[in-house]
């Protein structure tokens, strides 16, 4: 009897992945997915927070790929141990602070642990091997010929890590010399030329896929990774906390000084968002206007407060007026009131804006 | 608050944003028995999508969703593993 072979696919919830596990299940084999999420995950968090994204779909990608395609999807938060290879990655960033092909190896070890381990409980509900929707020459960082044995090796996935889009330019991988699956069947896409894995959609029946623009990962985005290294420099080391990472997609970041800087809510959603902050930051709400949420993260003096203030009224519906009643809350919980007179954009240095 | 029946466990997911309530849902669901229930409190709209179609992929059931005040409650039902 035919052994029915099983495979575990990395599901971003791009293009690239759903056609991956397409190919491999088109050849008789079941596939599961998982889905690892980093903390810098572009879906999710920004469409449900900002009420202007609305209208967007708030669908998470991986999630909806995985019921097109008819798998189960394990979601895994990995966001603990995801802040080593963001911090110290072996093989460096790419344009920005993105990792990609410490990502990459990191993801794919990820997976083949659970593989090994499914092994290891020697049943039926065990993988054979893993898929990616890697793709030679796609990113200039991660996926190129010479990184592809990289994240095999190191990931420790070896030759049972499959590229079903680009597998037939790479040496045969053990399903393929197993015969678990026809390499034949496999493709040779190559390049940043997304017309062959449009075609397929389209060949495969899988027009409707998600496209997000500057793909799914914030460290990818130059402005996001400004604010980042804003935030090390000013902590004077590198770290993060969850939180701190989800803070640096919201908001106008405006710093006067190392010591500090305000976080300020550009429409209601994220003022919803950013009252849950209250607690861990200092926090400044007009009293006499109307006016943004504005949380102040750092070690501000006394001096500092009355400064932020005068910034955040410059952001109240008060803005025009010769005094507005701030209310500033330092991180000990100690309110103070004070009539200030908002700055004048002009009085706001470009640079103190993170962007 | 419904009153909660012995075989329901609550998960408070609240001021979480998504994917972590679904993360949260996952974990929880696997410690429960096929049939038990899980009610989760929840805070950010993308649940309304995600845990119904979490729950459609991994063969649990999703029971119901209510939005009030903007909080959130959603019912799902423990499938096979």
């Amino acid at each position: 009897m035919t052994i029915k072979r099983k495979a575990l696919a990395l599901i971003s919830g791009g293009l690239d992945s759903m056609l991956a596990v397409k190919v491999i299940q088109e050849q008789g084999v079941t596939v599961e997915g998982v889905n690892f999420y980093t903390g810098f995950c572009v879906e999710g968090h920004t469409h449900a927070i900002r009420k202007k994204d609305k209208d967007k779909q708030k669908r998470n990608n991986a999630l909806w790929v995985a019921e097109r395609l008819g798998i189960k999807l394990n979601i895994v938060d990995i966001s603990e141990e995801y802040k080593d290879v963001v911090l110290n990655p072996k093989h460096g960033y790419g344009a920005n602070l993105n990792p990609c092909l410490d990502c990459k190896i990191f993801m794919v070890d990820k997976a083949n642990a659970m593989l090994n381990k499914a092994r290891e409980l020697a049943d039926d509900q065990g993988f054979d091997f893993l898929i990616t929707g890697e793709v030679i020459g796609q990113r200039p960082k991660s996926q190129r010929k010479e990184t592809m044995p990289i994240i095999a090796r190191e990931s420790g996935a070896d030759d049972r890590l499959v590229r079903p889009l680009c597998a037939k330019l790479l040496p045969p991988t053990l399903p393929e010399r197993e015969g678990w699956i026809d390499r034949e069947q496999l493709h040779n896409f190559s390049g940043r030329n997304r017309k062959p894995q449009i075609a397929l959609a389209n060949a495969m029946g899988l027009s409707d896929y998600a496209q997000p623009a500057g793909g799914c990962c914030f460290l990818t985005d130059e402005s996001y990774s400004r604010k980042l290294a804003d935030l090390w420099q000013a902590q004077g080391r590198k770290d993060y906390e969850l939180d701190d990472i989800i803070l640096l997609k919201l908001g106008r970041h405006i710093r006067p000084a190392p010591n500090y800087k305000l976080i300020i809510a550009r429409e209601d959603g994220e003022n919803n968002y950013l009252q849950g902050y209250r607690q861990r930051f200092g926090f400044i709400q007009c009293l006499s206007h109307g006016g943004p949420v504005v949380l102040v993260d750092g070690e501000p003096s006394p001096q500092d407060l009355e400064l932020a203030a005068r910034i955040a009224a410059r952001f109240t519906q008060g803005k025009q007026q010769p005094q507005v009643l701030m209310e500033v809350t330092a991180k000990n919980g100690v309110a103070t009131q004070q009539q200030v007179q908002p700055l004048t954009p002009e009085q706001i240095p470009e640079h103190w804006y993170i962007k | 608050m419904v009153k909660q029946s012995t075989d329901e466990t609550l998960l408070d997911a609240r001021g979480l944003l998504c994917p972590m309530p679904v993360i949260k849902t996952q974990t929880k669901l696997q410690g429960l028995n096929p049939g038990d229930r899980l009610r989760i409190l929840a805070t950010d709209p993308g649940v309304l999508h995600d845990i119904p179609a979490w729950c459609r992929v991994n063969g649990h059931q999703h029971l119901s969703s209510e939005e009030l005040n903007g909080e959130i409650v959603i019912l799902v039902a423990a499938g096979q593993p």
